[in-house]
């Protein structure tokens, strides 16, 4: 299978080190490189030691919102008499994401190692895989990998004859960015529209079916058995301290060599874009990124000559959010990128709490009837007011995932806004 | 209604992956499937999908409603699905739209005279780095150039 682009001798591969091996995707190749030792290992460690091993590590979750896994394992309620169930969430929806695509295409059985890893970790004995539903050939790579394990002792009774039980499915959506929030794809899972629940209770303690039920991004429990296999120390080295580990970054928009790759926590922006990702075309200079999925605020040029890791992130106002690193230069019209933007959270918006609902439509209008030619003075300050009205006032984080790149830009890209400023268009 | 056979083994092993009694759970992954088969999410087949999954059909109906890949009329044999978000806006997502729809002669969800093609304009589809992307049915297409895209086009109506 050809990798979708070259990797680069700058990255460090744990979680993709499969990636571009012959038959990657089969359980042939992942037992002959490592595959199952973490698992057996696991069988033989208490539960409270997984998890452990976990929290050393120092992963904390890809998909997002970037939560310390050992802590979100260890909410769980395993002495629980209700089944519990583990989730995983490869709905990847987030705009400028596409590499839990990946890991399911050519190290399937990772992925059901590090679910088997967290079942031992919680005491579950069933899991399902939400992959979003223009995924169709990864849920029939899924299934196939699914199918393989099942043949040859892996998943089902008595696994890898350590006496563990645990069966897993594919469940496909249906097309909703919104059920890549927890709560939502639980109610998707369930058969229903995606809309967020309230929270508490949180899935750990009433998820999927009301039960205990452990939910991570497909890369989060990809990790796994790296860090049960080498320990959790090893993992947390390759990153920096609180911010361990390696994570896939995707990087697209104006670069030469736009992929997928795996970079440790606190690798220089900088160096992704020039070196990794081969630079920008055509000699153009550097005007904003987006750091980790459209959701983040946007970052200006100067601003980007940082490591990448989730603190630093968090102390420019931003987030490594998802690992999608979208990368633009100086001919990039600020104004159109955040129309774009907020087109796609409008159509997302479940439409549940009001001010993500009205909200992402009227900034839609508003920033449409600028680009049409009809922008007015008061419209730059009215589109900061509307986003900031919006923060903090949702179920879930839809909300502010549409408000935040928005504030960014009004607030750091206000020259570009100039040009859609019409004098006579005024307000009657 | 019937279904062929392959689809109703996966309605089977459908209704007998999730927990006991959960069956409500099955709804949105054999809409998607039997959409496939039947062509569009009709009346008819949310009764069925109700009726095997024990829930009411407006539970059904509801669910339609919601999910963007869901549609009550038919689409192409072909559904041309452009992706046109931040990634693939910033290299000519929104020209490779522009150019889809006069190759087609439709605008967004829209069919053509012969029912061979429909064309949509599309929310991220997890292609970014590999932009600008194409999804025809469930088939990716990365790097796309609209010479590429007509290629493609073209080689679906020799197909045919």
């Amino acid at each position: 299978m050809a990798l979708y682009n070259e990797p680069s001798p700058l990255e460090t591969r744990i979680v993709s080190k499969r990636f571009g091996l012959p038959n990657s995707a089969s359980l042939d190749t992942y037992l002959a490189t490592d595959g199952f030792v973490a698992f057996r290992k696991a069988r033989e460690m208490a539960p409270e030691q997984i998890i452990e091993e976990v929290k050393a590590s120092s992963l904390r979750g890809r998909g997002g919102a970037g939560f310390p896994t050992g802590l979100k394992w260890s909410f769980v309620p395993r002495t629980s008499p209700k089944p519990k169930y583990i989730i995983v969430n490869a709905d990847e929806s987030e705009p400028g994401t596409c590499k839990d695509r990946l890991l399911m295409e050519y190290d399937p059985h990772q992925l059901i190692e590090g679910i088997l890893i967290a079942s031992l970790a919680v005491d579950a004995h069933k899991g399902y895989i939400y992959i979003r539903g223009e995924y169709r050939y990864l849920i029939d790579m899924m299934d196939k990998a699914i199918a393989e394990a099942y043949a040859k002792g892996y998943l089902g009774k008595n696994i890898a004859g350590t006496g563990w039980d645990f069966d897993l499915y594919t469940h496909s959506g249906a097309g909703a960015y919104e059920c890549g929030e927890e709560t939502a794809l639980l109610d998707s899972l369930e058969g229903k529209r995606g809309v967020p629940r309230m929270k508490p209770p949180f899935p750990a303690v009433a998820g999927a079916w009301a039960s205990p039920t452990l939910l991570n991004n497909v890369e989060t429990y990809s990790a796994v058995p790296y860090i049960i296999r080498e320990g959790g120390k090893a993992f947390a080295d390759l990153g920096t301290p609180k911010n361990g580990g390696t994570r896939l970054v995707c990087i697209s928009g104006h670069v030469n060599k736009p992929g997928v790759y795996e970079l440790p926590l606190g690798f220089p922006m900088m160096k992704a874009i020039n070196e990794v990702a081969g630079g920008i075309p055509h000699g153009r200079k550097l005007k904003a990124v987006v750091p980790g999925g459209s959701s983040c605020p946007f970052l200006r040029a100067e601003e980007c000559d940082i490591p990448m890791d989730y603190d630093t992130l968090a102390k420019l106002g931003s987030m490594l959010g998802s690992g999608g690193m979208v990368v633009m230069d100086e001919t990039t019209d600020m104004v159109k990128v955040a129309l774009r933007v907020m087109r796609f959270y409008a159509h997302e918006s479940c439409g549940w709490c009001i001010p993500c609902r009205e909200g992402t439509t009227w900034l839609r209008k508003i920033l449409q009837r600028m680009v049409d030619g009809g922008g007015r003075r008061e419209d730059v300050a009215m589109l900061g007011e509307l986003s900031k009205n919006m923060l903090g006032r949702t179920f879930c984080a839809l909300g502010d995932a549409a408000a935040m790149p928005t504030i960014s830009i009004v607030e750091k890209f206000a020259e570009d806004f100039e040009k859609y400023i019409v004098p006579e268009a005024v307000l009657v | 209604m019937t279904f062929s056979p392959a689809l109703e083994e996966r309605f089977a092993a459908l209704l007998q992956k999730y927990p006991e009694g959960k069956t409500r759970s099955a709804v949105i992954p054999m809409l998607i499937y039997a959409q496939d088969e039947v062509g569009a999410i009709t009346p008819e087949l949310i009764e069925e999908v109700a009726k095997r999954c024990g829930v009411a059909p407006l539970q059904v109906d509801e669910v339609v409603g919601y999910y963007s890949m869901l549609h009550r009329k038919p689409l192409g044999k072909y559904h041309v699905q452009v992706c046109t978000n931040i990634s693939c806006m910033l290299v000519g997502g929104e020209e490779l739209y522009e150019h889809a729809k006069k190759k087609l002669g439709i605008g967004h969800k829209e069919v053509t005279a012969d029912g061979q093609f429909s064309l949509e304009e599309v929310e991220c589809m997890g292609a970014c780095s590999w932009a600008p992307a194409v999804e025809i049915n469930y088939d990716f297409h990365h790097f796309v150039t609209p010479e590429q895209l007509d290629k493609l086009i073209d080689g679906l109506k020799k197909a045919h």
